[in-house]
């Protein structure tokens, strides 16, 4: 018995010029604020961008950008609509607002339909928003897309540090590449912990967002979103390893 | 599955196979459909007899076998088949169904005890059991 989603996937995101999956080894440290702010920084910058909500037990994508009501188009197979000049793909399109408890293999097997009949068509940046840890979304995303860039986030908090260790090193030994960590929710009186840990475990550090206490006043509201010194430190960050230097290796 | 999407995904994957066994023609493709994909055989055979156009599947033989689906309960252990409950699911929910059918968990549950952990024992997915080929091997 051979699946033939599998095949399929490769053709689906053949016309995207770099997939950046953003991850953490604990939840809570703004993967999902990083991952849609980020898509919405390139965007603005006249990128053709796709941002993947693949946080199937908790998906906020649409969330930070406030949007609801809206399906994919379906045309031999599904396209993404389009908020803020972003193509967004999320469970929530299927699920709604109802919890959708699915154990290990069902994932896997959600993860694989939605790749397999999702449309992207010609990006240049795919952000995928992935949940906290190595569970099912992490490993098929190594398995399907080895093109993707990895992305890290953490706080400075030992919690934080200490589970994201572990997740670089299962990147590491899958041979992805790991663009670098950024530290999010920054405070001064922990000054260097990501960095340390980044030199440690010889991956980059790319920079710190500062903790932003107006940030939760503008989540569902990109226009305000992106005027937050969150979205300023982040762009700056994302000046530098997107827009300045674009060589990476594969 | 959407069925142009399913039927790309399994021309690309009879056709590597057979490019992996050097075959001139694909004379077959038995297929085994799972009820919970509610897949519209009609569609579907539209859009793989245009897909299959100009390839070495063009003519090829469609078999298809259909597998009725099964759940049964992680927590009480009942088990029972989707065609009971199909009918009194909404256009939505089965649409959303039919794209990604793990999303049962969001508008199915137990008759029994009400509980959306279950399992699907059979008939989840779409499978390529055998091709039939011609100038390689089966």
């Amino acid at each position: 018995m051979i699946d033939p989603r599998e095949k399929i996937i490769k053709e689906r995101f053949r016309n995207i010029k770099r997939i950046v999956s953003v991850a953490a080894g604990k939840g809570g440290v703004g993967k999902t604020l990083i991952a849609t702010s980020l898509a919405l920084a390139l965007s603005r910058r006249k990128y053709k961008v796709g941002l993947f909500d693949l946080d199937f037990y908790g998906p906020s994508c649409h969330v930070v950008l406030g949007v609801k009501d809206i399906f994919p188009k379906e045309e031999k197979g599904i396209i993404p609509p389009t908020v803020y000049n972003i193509s967004l793909m999320s469970i929530i399109f299927f699920a709604k607002e109802e919890p959708l408890p699915l154990r290990g293999k069902e994932v896997s097997d959600a993860i694989i339909e939605l790749m397999a009949i999702t449309r992207w068509g010609s990006l240049d940046f795919l952000i995928i928003d992935l949940p906290p840890g190595i569970g099912e979304e992490t490993l098929e995303v190594i398995r399907f897309l080895r093109d993707s860039e990895f992305l890290l986030i953490t706080t400075p908090s030992k919690l934080s540090l200490e589970v994201v260790q572990r997740l670089i090193k299962l990147l590491k030994s899958t041979n992805v590449n790991i663009l670098g960590l950024i530290e999010n929710m920054a405070m001064n009186n922990y000054m260097g912990v990501s960095k340390k840990l980044a030199d440690k475990n010889g991956i980059q550090f790319l920079g710190s967002i500062r903790f932003d206490k107006e940030i939760e006043s503008a989540i569902g509201n990109p226009e305000k979103l992106v005027s937050t010194q969150f979205f300023t430190e982040l762009e700056k960050i994302v000046e530098r390893i997107f827009l300045t230097n674009q060589s990476h290796q594969y | 599955m959407h069925e142009w999407a399913l039927a790309e995904a399994v021309l690309t994957t009879v056709l590597d196979i057979a490019a992996k066994e050097n075959a001139e023609k694909i004379l077959e493709i038995d297929i085994v459909m799972g009820e919970l994909q509610q897949i519209d055989m009609e569609t579907f055979k539209f859009a793989l007899e245009n897909l299959v156009k100009g390839t070495i599947a063009e003519n090829a033989r469609i078999v298809f076998e259909t597998e009725k689906a099964v759940l049964k309960c992680n927590v009480c252990g009942y088990e029972w088949s989707f065609g009971e409950i199909i009918e009194k699911l909404d256009e939505e929910a089965r649409e959303a169904i039919h794209f990604i059918p793990e999303v049962f968990h969001a508008y199915i549950a137990c008759p029994v005890c009400g509980s959306r952990d279950f399992d699907v024992v059979r008939g989840r997915g779409v499978y390529i059991k055998s091709i039939k080929v011609l100038g390689g091997g089966k």
